[in-house]
């Protein structure tokens, strides 16, 4: 596991390029920056200047190298690498409220961008007009969507919304793509049909996934639950209620293996039991150094009594790694069907690499199905 | 600077209400809940059965109910019991609820700190410090994103 500061702000956003050497980023203003890996070093090697407001979601195209921005200017730009500057084109969404999250397609050839007018915008270059174009989402999404993830089949699209409500939607762009195969959330899938609509857990939709196989989707609610359901005739739904501060990113580490991160400022693994339907807790994913044991001295004990009424010797210190809330997970190798490393940027400026197989030997009782 | 801090009654129409894009929760049912049965929960009072009168108060909560009758009711039920009970009984007391059970419990006790009596307040105190040693902050953080409250 390791952790480098880059900031002192948070990190709204970040995004990996295919080979894991570069990190865009934004430092929570309205650029993006791009940092190289150089040995344990990490060095600015670019600056994107385009935006006029906060850049609010990131994502790093592997095979076609592009990066696609979005941010409370209610614009998204694609950038493409060109000799050894990034060049901006403009994306009009036609949304009158920020962006609030972008993700490109497992194909590249469309992205959707969530955001606060309460709808979904599904972008495809249109080859005739040399220009990106772009449809709307919109029933029956009634407030601001937080987060989306893509469907391996590159048609539908999991969404996270703030009127309580994940759906899977299907993003069926007949331009640019054949008529998909039926998958366990249905077969018609005709653009902007509801494929399914989760009940059963209030709270806002901070994060969700799609696991490997697209029959699983997981999200992560503002009501301190976590929740998976399964495709199938009538799709199955698993909570679990947790005893911690919301959680605002999942993923899927495996087929039956969820990692999530939040306000509590550590990674926690979740099992889930496809047999049972249900979900449990794994463990605490972080790994807090020992410190030394100060014995406490009569006049600090009188002191602790007389300010804080307790003679407890514990300090308001984090023992996690992040000193702040985790506010995006990214699997960095094995993809998600078995994730070997991943990331986690948060609102302490900081980045961690966390390594499934030194977790799995340190924790004892952590058990990756 | 002092003509905004003035009283507001003059404003006759509530602009909220004519959002066409006004966020409306889902309608669910409000049927069976008519809170629990106080003449039941008073009998075992009377009789000194506190885990019982416990168990039966935090049955049928009017969650889905729109009348605040009903849900006043339901409150002074628990109410009384929870302050019926001796603070050497509430832990086990918690610890025979299950997680939707604790998470209850806490709407119940938050509900109860909204209108404070004479010593209501002390023995919310203990049963709210007993309740978030098993429920945690999840249960509080669920108390404050309810969207259908006791």
């Amino acid at each position: 596991m390791s952790y480098h500061s880059f900031l002192l702000e948070p990190i709204s956003c970040h995004a990996w390029n295919k080979d894991r050497t570069q990190i865009a980023l934004c430092p929570n203003n309205h650029e993006v920056h791009i940092y190289k890996k150089d040995g344990s070093n990490w060095n600015k090697i670019h600056v994107l200047k385009e935006h006029n407001g906060q850049v609010t979601g990131i994502d790093w195209a592997p095979e076609s190298n592009r990066i696609v921005t979005c941010g409370t200017d209610r614009n998204a730009y694609v950038w493409t690498l060109k000799g050894d500057a990034w060049k901006p084109t403009l994306v009009i969404l036609r949304i009158n409220r920020a962006a609030r999250c972008v993700k490109w397609s497992p194909k590249e050839n469309k992205f959707a961008v969530g955001s606060g007018s309460r709808l979904i915008s599904v972008c495809y270059f249109e080859q005739d007009n040399d220009w990106w174009v772009c449809k709307h989402i919109k029933k029956p999404i009634r407030s601001t969507i937080l987060c989306l993830d893509w469907h391996p089949n590159n048609v539908l699209l999991a969404a996270g919304s703030c009127d309580f409500k994940c759906r899977i939607f299907s993003a069926y762009i007949k331009e640019v793509e054949e008529k998909p195969a039926p998958t366990a959330w249905g077969s018609k899938m005709p653009f902007g049909e509801v494929m399914f609509e989760s009940t059963g857990t209030a709270g806002w939709v901070h994060g969700v996934c799609f696991s490997d196989s697209g029959n699983r989707v997981a999200w992560a609610s503002h009501d301190s639950t976590v929740a998976v359901a399964e495709g199938g005739k009538t799709a199955v739904c698993a909570s679990l209620t947790s005893e911690t501060l919301p959680l605002l990113c999942v993923t899927f580490i495996t087929e039956n293996s969820l990692v999530a991160a939040g306000h509590d400022c550590y990674p926690v693994l979740f099992v889930y039991d496809s047999n049972k339907a249900a979900l449990s807790f794994g463990g605490k994913l972080d790994i807090p150094k020992q410190s030394a044991q100060k014995g406490m001295s009569a006049r600090e004990r009188f002191q602790n009594l007389d300010k804080k009424a307790t003679t407890d010797s514990k300090e308001a210190v984090l023992e996690s790694v992040h000193k702040n809330s985790i506010s995006q997970l990214s699997i960095l190798n094995g993809g998600k069907a078995q994730c070997a490393k991943f990331c986690t940027t948060g609102m302490d400026g900081g980045m961690t690499i966390w390594d499934v197989k030194t977790l799995e030997s340190a924790m004892k009782d952590l058990k990756i199905v | 600077m002092a003509k905004n801090t003035l009283s507001s009654r003059f404003r006759g129409v509530d602009i909220d209400e004519y959002d066409e894009n006004k966020f409306v929760d889902d309608q669910d049912e409000a049927a069976e809940q008519q809170g629990p049965d106080a003449c039941e929960v008073d009998d075992l009072i009377r009789q000194g059965d506190m885990m019982t009168a416990f168990h039966i108060a935090l049955r049928n909560p009017p969650i889905n109910s729109k009348n605040p009758a009903v849900k006043e009711r339901a409150q002074a039920v628990v109410l009384r019991v929870l302050t019926a009970f001796k603070s050497s009984d509430i832990e086990p007391a918690v610890k025979s609820l299950d997680r939707n059970g604790v998470d209850l419990l806490m709407k119940y006790i938050y509900r109860g700190f909204e209108k404070p009596s004479d010593n209501s307040s002390a023995i919310l105190l203990q049963w709210h410090e007993k309740a978030f040693a098993v429920g945690g902050l999840g249960s509080i953080v669920r108390v404050l994103t309810a969207r259908k409250s006791v």
